[in-house]
């Protein structure tokens, strides 16, 4: 290994993973907030929108991201939608994660006891008062390993982004093989920045599971 | 003395199943009435009505004039006047002793902060839980869960308390102190309707026995002890059997 | 349609290749996870072991799988090996190589999970009728911890078969790849070919998941 090439390299490979970073916790927020009103809706039995809702969990879920990207920046244009590469990632990031939030915060809702709500209400509590600081606090504690399995899961999956020439690590990495072939220099790095990107929410996540799993609240 | 509950030809179904049908009942204030019946009898169901948490297919209920119709707005007023302990697992176990008890006189009576604490913590203090205040349920056992759930009923000011089994989830040494602190208000001339499996307790504490079998009142008794000695229709006298040991 | 460019793949082989195109995706899923089941059994067992150095190295390879993207794994397989073996693995076995890596340990973890989740209660009554410790694993704790698995293992299926679109980036031609080509022949002819095609690749990936996830969950509902 070339330490000279290591080094020349390295704020290419900043600048990438700052780049998969913005991307990354844009798509991740946006997932994260369609999962929460998508519970919320499915939690309170909203019509229609549960239906629609369970047609596009299914649909998301059942698909790559990369074909999703791909029908987002190729397919969408020809009915006259075209976004940047930027955009579309942070969207298709977005929405794969916000299937999948959905999933995890739902069961994290149906997961409380009916005995929580119903001596809330006995208090006098309104539906919503229930909902904000008794139903919801304990779900999500109780989706909180899933959430952050969800969030490793999309923080892995913005390596597809390179495929719509968004100039991620992936793609960084891809492209310095192709023009100087020190393959393993880049790859090397690759693996590298990957571990700082996400050993941390690893790490973070298996600390919260395991809090979640033995202490629960009050120790 | 005034009418506080009434029940007027109470009709509960689920489906085909009838599970409540023509309960009439009314509870003047100050007065306990305990409600005792084999399992399913529908008596808890009937609390739950009371308090508007079922949906009832007949028949009237007004607590304080005002009638129990859970799909309307102002249920949640007519709540605050009901106070109700479950089971079990109604302590919420994200907040601490002290933070369960002053949820709900802030959050729904806006209630001072500081005026609502410091009742609070006289009346854990006579429930001897002064000093758990900032314990989180799961810190505490069954019976001390229980009397944090009665704290945070009564603190809501409510002009009548429903009681569904609190003891029957606890461990037989834990009964005595949770229905001790029943006892205590019951002195102090709180209106309570309790259902329970608890016998002795029933005898002691009740102003009115009703006696719930099949989804029907079969007996009324304001002779308490007359009702345990020889009650008058033959299915009370058959259940009251099954607590005996000959 | 014309427009819309769903006519392409009427034209000459084009369904057929696209369809040999998923072929290809299914296949390398179908390899990569019969492999990774046998596998994942033993590794899996093995997890539950009392060596504390059998438990951590598993687990630290555990942990490289779950943090690593997929596809870096195949860019150092397939790139990396090149360089610093000397050797030149095709893509499909490369490919491969990866699932199974990832497979293994994915499948692992959930053979672990599956054992650990019987309670103890059914080894002590299992000893406690005087079974030995062999009857004990064949007949008590092994076809419980089968209904845990076998939904879940199912649901690693999809995951594979949605992974697997991957492999164009190392110049395997599966579905997307005769996708791509398929709208560059026809780039002058009809100019909206990636909206069709596209749909197209999204539905057929939705049909082969869909129905599987569906099995999964209704195996899952049944046994537990």
């Amino acid at each position: 290994m070339d330490l000279n090439v290591l080094r020349s390299y390295i704020p290419l490979y900043n600048e990438a993973l700052l780049l998969t970073l913005k991307t990354g916790l844009l798509g991740i927020l946006t997932a994260f907030a369609i999962g929460l009103s998508g519970a919320a809706a499915i939690y309170f039995n909203v019509p229609v929108v549960k239906k629609v809702l369970g047609i596009y969990i299914e649909l998301f879920r059942n698909t790559p991201l990369l074909v999703q990207l791909f029908f987002i920046y190729f397919a969408l244009p020809k009915l006259g939608l075209r976004i940047s590469a930027e955009t579309c990632g942070i969207l298709g990031l977005g929405l794969i994660g916000g299937a999948y939030m959905i999933e995890t915060m739902r069961s994290g809702l149906f997961s409380i006891d009916r005995v929580q709500s119903e001596s809330a209400l006995s208090l006098g509590m309104t539906d919503r008062q229930v909902f904000f600081h008794i139903i919801l606090p304990q779900a999500f504690s109780v989706s909180m390993p899933g959430i952050m399995a969800n969030v490793i899961f999309l923080l892995k999956e913005t390596s597809v982004f390179s495929t719509i020439s968004l100039m991620d690590l992936m793609f960084t990495a891809k492209d310095l093989i192709g023009m100087y072939a020190k393959t393993i220099e880049c790859l090397f790095l690759l693996v590298i920045y990957y571990l700082i990107m996400l050993l941390p929410v690893s790490i973070l996540g298996s600390i919260i599971e395991r809090r979640v799993r033995y202490a629960e609240f009050g120790d | 003395m005034s009418e506080l509950v009434k029940v007027k030809h109470l009709h509960k179904e689920y489906g085909r199943n009838v599970v409540l049908k023509d309960i009439n009942l009314s509870v003047k204030k100050g007065e306990v009435v305990v409600i005792i019946g084999p399992s399913g009898c529908g008596k808890s169901t009937f609390l739950r009505c009371l308090n508007g948490l079922e949906e009832i297919q007949g028949g009237v209920i007004t607590v304080d004039g005002l009638p129990v119709e859970p799909e309307k707005k102002d249920i949640s007023n007519i709540r605050q006047k009901i106070g109700m302990v479950f089971q079990s697992y109604d302590l919420f176990p994200h907040k601490t002793v002290i933070e369960n008890a002053i949820l709900a006189p802030i959050l729904v009576q806006k209630r001072i902060r500081d005026d609502v604490v410091r009742e609070a913590l006289e009346l854990l203090d006579k429930v001897g839980l002064a000093d758990k205040k900032d314990y989180y349920p799961r810190q505490l056992s069954g019976g001390q869960k229980q009397r944090v759930a009665i704290v945070r009923a009564l603190l809501m000011h409510p002009d009548v308390l429903l009681f569904d089994e609190v003891t029957a989830a606890l461990d037989p040494e834990m009964v005595h102190e949770v229905l001790q602190t029943m006892q205590e208000l019951a002195k102090t001339g709180s209106t309570m309707i309790i259902v329970t499996h608890e016998m002795a307790f029933a005898k002691a504490v009740a102003d009115r026995i009703v006696f719930f079998d099949q989804g029907e009142i079969v007996e009324e008794a304001r002779d308490v002890k007359k009702f345990f000695e020889e009650p008058e229709t033959e299915r009370a006298k058959r259940f009251l059997k099954t607590f005996a040991y000959e | 349609m014309q427009s819309l460019g769903i006519d392409v793949l009427f034209k000459g082989t084009n369904a057929i290749r696209l369809l040999k195109g998923l072929w290809v995706s299914v296949e390398i899923s179908i390899i990569s996870v019969a492999i990774s089941i046998v596998l994942g059994l033993v590794i899996g067992v093995l997890m539950t072991s009392k060596n504390r150095i059998m438990r951590f190295v598993l687990r630290a390879y555990l942990e490289v799988v779950r943090i690593m993207p997929q596809m870096v794994l195949l860019f150092i397989v397939y790139f990396g090996t090149t360089r610093v073996f000397g050797i030149n693995i095709s893509a499909e076995l490369s490919a491969i190589i990866v699932f199974v890596f990832w497979g293994t340990a994915e499948m692992g973890d959930l053979v672990r999970g599956s054992i650990k989740s019987i309670p103890r209660i059914q080894y002590d009554s299992a000893y406690a009728l005087g079974l030995n410790k062999f009857q004990v694993h064949f007949f008590i704790i092994f076809p419980q911890t089968i209904r845990r698995l076998i939904p879940l293992s199912i649901n690693l299926v999809t995951r594979m078969i949605k992974t697997t679109s991957l492999v164009m980036m190392i110049g395997i031609v599966e579905v997307l790849k005769v996708a791509q080509q398929i709208i560059e022949a026809n780039r002058k002819a009809s100019p909206n070919a990636a909206f069709g095609v596209f749909v197209v690749v999204f539905l057929l990936y939705f049909l082969v998941c869909w129905p599987i996830s569906r099995f999964a969950v209704k195996l899952e509902k049944r046994w537990t």
